[in-house]
C-alpha cells in the first residue's frame, strides 16, 4: 500500500508543479483583476498541495513523529509570510511572492529528504530571515539615501571580501566562509547585494567614461579576489552582473563586448595559471576518467539526473545522497533523481518567472538607481541558476554555487531572501513613482484646459471625457 | 465646442502614443538583457531534454553506475533469450522464496550472457538497467504492487542463434580461443564463443579457481577481449594497401625462394615452403610471407597507417554493450626494413581481438560496408510488447566496392586453390584467409591459428572468424573448426534458413 501511495504521489506531484508553472505565465494573460487574484490563490493551494503530498511521503519513509509537527509549522510558516507580505505590502508582486514560496517549499521537501538534522536548522534560519527581510520593502520605499553610498558600499564589499580571503576558512576547496563564535557565514553571499548597490549608486549619479572607469575597477578587485579566494562560481556571477549592468547603464554595446573579450582572455589565463581551474576543465571534459577521485561528483550527479528521466523515482526511491555534498551544490540533481525531468523543468521555468518579475519591475521604474538594482539581482539570479543547474547537467565546468532559496545554507538562502525582497521594495517605489505621475498628468491636464477656457468647471468636464470615458474613433 | 473637442482628442492620442515609445526607447537595453536571459533558462530546458533523450541511457548503463541495485527490490530481473526464444538467463526462486538467477544453457553462452553474482559481466552487466526497468502499462504496475508482488522486468532478446552458437561452442571443443560468426549484411552477431568459460550458475562456488592466476582467464571473453597477432589474415589489409597504392597491381609478380632477406633481416614462408613465380592473387591465396614482406618494403608507410587506422586500429570500435579491447597497430613513417616486413605479414607489434578480424572480413563480403556488430535484437516487456529494437547500421564504408570485389575474388582463390582448399565443397560457397600467428612473449613461444571468411560468396550470408590459441598454422586447426561449424550450419538447417543449397 505504501509502494502505491510513493508510486502515485510522485505523478500528483508533477501535475500540481505543471499548474502551477502554467498559471504562473497564463497570468501575464489575465485581463481583470479578481481573475487574477483567483489564480494567485490556487498557486497558493499547489504550493500547499506538493507540500503536504510530499510530506506524506516522507512521514511514510522515514516513519519519524516528529515529522508532522514539522510539516505543521512549515505550513503556518508559509501561510504568515503570504498573509504578511498581502497585508504588509499590497503593492508587493503576489506572483513573486507566490515564487518564492514554492522554492521554499520545495527546499523543505528536499533538505528534509536529504538530511533531516540539516533541515530544522535550515527552517530556523528562514525564520528569523524572514522576520528581517519583512521589513525590507518599506526600508526600500524610505530610505532614499541608500542610492548615495557607492564608497560605503565598495569598502564594506571588498572588506568583507578580502577578510574571508585572508581568515577564511576552506570548504571543498574554495575558501568561501568565516566562523564567528558558532555561527558560520559565507560573506560573499551578502557582498552580492552590497555590490548590486554599489555599481547601481555609481551608474545613477552618471555613466560618462570617468564613472565607467570606477566601476569597472571596483567591479574587477570584487572578482579577483573572488578568483584568489578560488570562488570560481562567485566571480563569474558577479564578472557577468557587472557586466549587465554597465550595458544597461551605459546603452553601449562596445563596453560590454570588451568585457566579454577581457573575460574570455582571463578564462585562459586561469586555465593555465591556476591548477583548480584546469582541474574543472578535465572533469567537466570525462568525469568518468577521474571516477575514483575529482570526477566522482560530477559522474554522481549524471548517474542521479538519468536515473529520475521524465517522471523521477519517486521521493526516497533514488539516492542522490550518493552525490558528495548534494544538499549544497548539487540539490538539482537531487530534485532530477527523484522528481524528475519533468518537474526539473517546471523548476527553472518558475526561475525563468522570477527574473521576468525582477526585470519587469525594473523596467517599469523611472529612477535610475531602481531600475539597475532590478536588472543587477535578476541578471545575479539567472547567472546563479545558469551555473548550478548547467553545471550539475555537466553542460558546463562545475562551478559550486547553490540553488536560490532550495539548496541548504543559511547565508544563501538568507541574501536570496533579502534580494526578493528588495526587489518586492522595487514594487512599491515603483508604486509610488506611478502615483506621482498621475497627479503630475492630472495637474498638467488641468493647467492646460483651464488656463485655455478660463472656467474650470468646463475645464474639469471636458477632461473627465476625453482621459475615461471618450476613445478616438480613428 | 466641436473644435475645441479635436484638439483635446489629438493632445491626447499623442501623449497616448509618445509615452510608449519614450518607454520603449528607455528600455531597449533592458528588453535585450531580458531576452539574452530568457535565452539562458530556455538553454537549461533544451539540454536537459537533449540529456534525457540522447545521453541518459548511456549514464544508465555506464559500468560505474551503481543506481540499479536499489532498483533491485520492486522489480523483477527481466529475462535473456536467444534469437529463437531459448531462455539464457532467468530470474527463478529457491525453496525458501530467495531470488535466483538460472542459466539452462549453462556454459554455452557464458561470456556473452555473463554472470550476476561477485559482481557483474557481459550482458547482465551491460543491460543491467534494460533489465532491471520494466514498461508494462502502469496500471498493470499498480495491479502487481497492489497484490504485494514484484513487476516483471523487461526481457531482452539477443540475436544469437542457439544451434549455431552450440555447433561453434562444440566445433572449438578442447580448444582455448574463440569463435564469432556473424550475419554479413547486418552485423547481427549469431555466434560468440569464447574458452576456456565457465559456468554461470555455479560461479560463486568456483570463484576462487575460476580467477586463480594458472586458470588461464575464463571469465575474460577472448573473443572482443582477447589481443592476438593476426597473422596473414593481416594480408587483407595490407593487400588492400598495396592495391591503393599501385594502380597496376595485377601486374605485380615476385619469385619466391622460400624466404626473404633486407640487410640482416630474413623471414622465411611457413615451413620454408618455395611458392616460385607468383601474381598477387596467388601470393595471397598461398599466404607467402616473402612476398608480403617485399610488398610491406614497397609500401608508403604512412598511408598504409591511415589504413588500418580507418580500419578500426588503434581506436574505439562501435561495440555497444559489450567489454572489449582496442586492436592495436604500431607502424611509423621511417620504421625499420625488419618492421616494415613484419608488420606486412601480420606480425610485428599489431594485435586485434577476434571480434575485429570478423567486423574486417565483413566489410569486404559487404561490397565495403563495415556494419556495426549488434548482440541486442530487442527489448520486450514480460507481456510481448515492443520497447525498442536494434535496427542495422553501418559503421563506415572502408574501401570501394571494386577494392571489396577484387579482395573477394581472392579470399574465394584461398578456398579454391591456396591455404583453405579444405572448405571447398558442392554446397556453399565459401571464401576467407587463414593465419599462422607466431607470438613470443618471453615466457612462451607457439602458434596460433586463425581463419577469417564468409560464405555464400555471390550474395555473402555468414561472416566467421576463428582463433584457436596455439593451433599451430591456420590450415591445422582453425579451418577444420570453421568447416564443422558451417557444415552443421548448411547441412542440418537448410530448411529452417532457406539457404537454398
Amino acid at each position: 500500500m505504501t509502494n502505491l501511495i510513493i508510486e502515485v504521489s510522485k505523478y500528483l506531484l508533477i501535475i500540481c508543479m505543471v499548474i502551477y508553472t502554467a498559471e504562473s505565465f497564463t497570468v501575464f494573460i489575465k485581463k481583470s483583476e479578481s481573475a487574477q487574484e483567483f489564480l494567485y490563490l490556487r498557486q497558493v493551494l499547489m504550493i500547499l498541495l506538493i507540500h503536504f503530498i510530499a510530506f506524506m511521503v516522507l512521514y511514510l519513509e522515514m516513519e519519524e513523529d516528529q515529522l508532522m509537527f514539522f510539516w505543521g509549522s512549515q505550513v503556518i510558516y508559509l501561510l504568515a509570510v503570504q498573509v504578511l507580505v498581502r497585508n504588509l505590502y499590497p503593492q508587493a508582486s503576489k506572483l513573486l511572492l507566490n515564487n518564492m514560496c514554492l522554492l521554499i517549499a520545495i527546499g523543505f521537501i528536499m533538505i528534509t529528504r536529504l538530511s533531516y538534522d540539516q533541515s530544522i536548522r535550515q527552517f530556523q534560519i528562514l525564520a528569523i530571515s524572514t522576520v528581517i527581510a519583512l521589513f525590507i520593502p518599506i526600508i526600500i520605499r524610505k530610505w532614499k539615501f541608500l542610492q548615495k553610498g557607492t564608497w560605503f558600499y565598495a569598502a564594506v564589499g571588498i572588506g568583507l571580501l578580502a577578510a574571508v580571503a585572508v581568515l577564511g576558512r576552506s570548504s571543498y576547496g574554495a575558501k568561501l566562509s568565516i566562523s564567528i563564535g558558532p555561527i558560520t557565514i559565507q560573506p560573499s553571499e551578502f557582498v552580492k547585494i552590497i555590490f548590486v548597490f554599489c555599481i547601481a549608486s555609481l551608474f545613477a549619479k552618471a555613466s560618462d567614461f570617468r564613472q565607467i572607469v570606477i566601476a569597472t575597477v571596483l567591479a574587477a578587485v570584487h572578482v579577483l579576489i573572488l578568483v584568489v579566494s578560488t570562488d570560481l562560481g562567485g566571480a563569474l556571477i558577479f564578472f557577468s552582473t557587472y557586466l549587465m549592468m554597465l550595458y544597461a547603464a551605459t546603452k553601449k554595446p562596445i563596453y560590454t563586448v570588451a568585457g566579454i573579450a577581457a573575460g574570455c582572455v582571463a578564462a585562459v589565463l586561469a586555465y593555465f595559471l591556476f591548477s583548480h581551474v584546469r582541474v574543472r576543465v578535465e572533469i567537466w571534459r570525462d568525469p568518468f576518467a577521474t571516477y575514483e577521485g575529482s570526477g566522482y561528483q560530477i559522474a554522481q550527479s549524471l548517474f542521479s539526473i538519468a536515473a529520475g528521466g521524465w517522471f523521477g523515482t519517486g521521493l526516497f526511491q533514488g539516492s542522490p545522497g550518493m552525490i558528495p555534498i548534494v544538499e549544497q551544490d548539487f540539490m538539482f540533481s537531487a530534485i532530477a533523481e527523484e522528481l524528475g525531468g519533468i518537474f526539473c523543468i517546471c523548476l527553472i521555468l518558475v526561475y525563468l518567472n522570477c527574473f521576468m518579475m525582477f526585470l519587469n519591475v525594473a523596467m517599469g521604474l523611472r529612477n535610475k538607481f531602481y531600475r539597475i538594482i532590478g536588472l543587477g539581482f535578476g541578471c545575479m539570479l539567472t547567472v546563479q541558476i545558469f551555473l548550478t543547474i548547467g553545471g550539475a547537467m555537466k553542460m558546463i565546468p562545475s562551478t559550486g554555487v547553490t540553488l536560490p532559496l532550495i539548496s541548504y545554507g543559511g547565508s544563501s538562502v538568507m541574501s536570496t531572501l533579502i534580494i526578493f525582497f528588495i526587489v518586492q521594495g522595487l514594487y512599491l517605489v515603483k508604486e509610488d513613482e506611478d502615483e506621482e505621475i498621475e497627479r503630475a498628468k492630472i495637474y498638467e491636464q488641468y493647467q492646460r484646459e483651464y488656463g485655455k477656457q478660463g472656467t474650470g468647471d468646463n475645464a474639469r468636464t471636458q477632461y473627465s471625457q476625453s482621459e475615461y470615458g471618450y476613445r478616438p474613433t480613428r | 465646442m466641436q473644435g475645441r473637442n479635436i484638439h483635446n482628442l489629438n493632445t491626447d492620442t499623442d501623449r497616448q502614443d509618445k509615452k510608449p515609445k519614450k518607454r520603449r526607447k528607455r528600455n531597449r537595453e533592458f528588453m535585450r538583457v531580458t531576452w539574452i536571459f530568457i535565452t539562458m533558462f530556455l538553454v537549461l530546458c533544451t539540454y536537459l531534454v537533449y540529456f534525457n533523450v540522447f545521453r541518459a541511457e548511456e549514464i544508465n548503463t555506464n559500468s560505474y553506475n551503481t543506481k540499479q541495485n536499489d532498483r533491485k527490490s520492486d522489480i523483477q530481473r527481466g529475462q535473456i533469450l536467444s534469437a529463437d526464444g531459448e531462455i539464457l538467463a532467468a530470474t527463478t526462486y529457491d525453496t525458501e522464496g530467495n531470488e535466483q538467477r538460472a542459466y539452462p544453457y549453462g556454459r554455452i553462452f557464458s561470456h556473452v550472457v555473463g554472470y550476476y553474482v561477485n559482481g557483474k559481466s557481459g550482458l547482465e552487466a551491460k543491460c543491467d538497467y534494460d533489465l532491471t526497468d520494466s514498461h508494462i502499462s502502469f496500471l498493470k504496475q499498480l495491479e502487481y504492487t497492489a497484490e504485494g508482488q514484484k513487476v516483471l522486468g523487461d526481457n531482452i532478446y539477443l540475436t544469437l542463434d542457439t544451434d549455431l552458437q552450440q555447433a561453434a561452442y562444440n566445433a572449438l571443443g578442447d580448444n582455448k580461443g574463440a569463435v564469432v560468426v556473424m550475419e554479413a549484411s547486418t552485423g547481427k552477431i549469431l555466434a560468440m564463443v569464447s574458452k576456456p568459460d565457465f559456468d554461470p550458475g555455479t560461479i560463486g562456488e568456483n570463484w576462487e579457481s575460476l580467477t586463480s592466476e594458472d586458470a588461464d582467464s575464463p571469465l575474460l571473453n577472448r573473443a572482443t577481449q582477447g589481443l592476438y597477432p593476426p597473422g596473414s589474415t593481416f594480408k587483407i589489409l595490407t593487400t588492400l594497401a598495396f592495391m591503393r597504392q599501385n594502380p597496376n597491381y595485377q601486374d605485380y609478380t615476385y619469385d619466391c625462394i622460400g624466404y626473404i632477406s633486407k640487410e640482416d633481416v630474413t623471414v622465411t614462408c611457413y615451413n620454408s615452403e618455395i611458392h616460385g613465380w607468383e601474381d598477387l592473387k596467388s601470393s595471397f591465396a598461398h599466404s607467402c610471407n616473402s612476398s608480403f614482406c617485399n610488398i610491406g618494403l614497397e609500401l608508403d608507410n604512412q598511408e598504409f597507417i591511415d589504413l588500418c587506422n580507418d580500419f578500426g586500429f588503434n581506436s574505439s570500435l562501435p561495440l555497444n554493450y559489450m567489454e572489449y579491447s582496442r586492436s592495436q597497430f604500431n607502424l611509423e613513417a621511417n620504421s625499420s626494413y625488419g618492421e616494415e616486413m613484419t608488420t606486412a605479414i601480420g606480425q610485428g607489434e599489431t594485435l586485434v581481438s577476434p571480434l575485429h578480424m570478423a567486423m574486417i572480413a565483413s566489410s569486404v563480403a559487404n561490397g565495403g560496408v563495415m556494419m556495426t556488430p549488434y548482440l541486442i535484437d530487442r527489448v520486450q516487456t514480460s507481456e510481448g510488447d515492443l520497447v525498442k529494437e536494434t535496427t542495422p547500421t553501418a559503421y563506415k564504408t572502408v574501401m570501394s566496392a571494386e577494392e571489396a570485389g577484387v579482395l573477394a575474388e581472392y579470399m574465394r582463390e584461398t578456398v579454391l586453390s591456396g591455404t583453405a582448399t579444405a572448405l571447398y565443397n558442392d554446397t556453399y560457397s565459401c571464401a576467407g584467409k587463414t593465419g599462422s600467428a607466431e607470438y613470443d612473449n618471453g615466457e612462451q613461444q607457439g602458434t596460433h591459428s586463425w581463419f577469417v571468411g564468409f560464405t555464400n560468396v555471390d550474395n555473402p550470408e555468414l561472416v566467421i572468424s576463428v582463433l584457436v590459441e596455439d593451433g599451430g598454422s591456420g590450415s591445422e586447426s582453425a579451418v577444420p573448426i570453421t568447416k564443422q561449424i558451417l557444415d552443421s550450419y548448411y547441412y542440418n538447417y537448410d530448411n529452417t534458413y532457406g539457404g537454398g543449397y
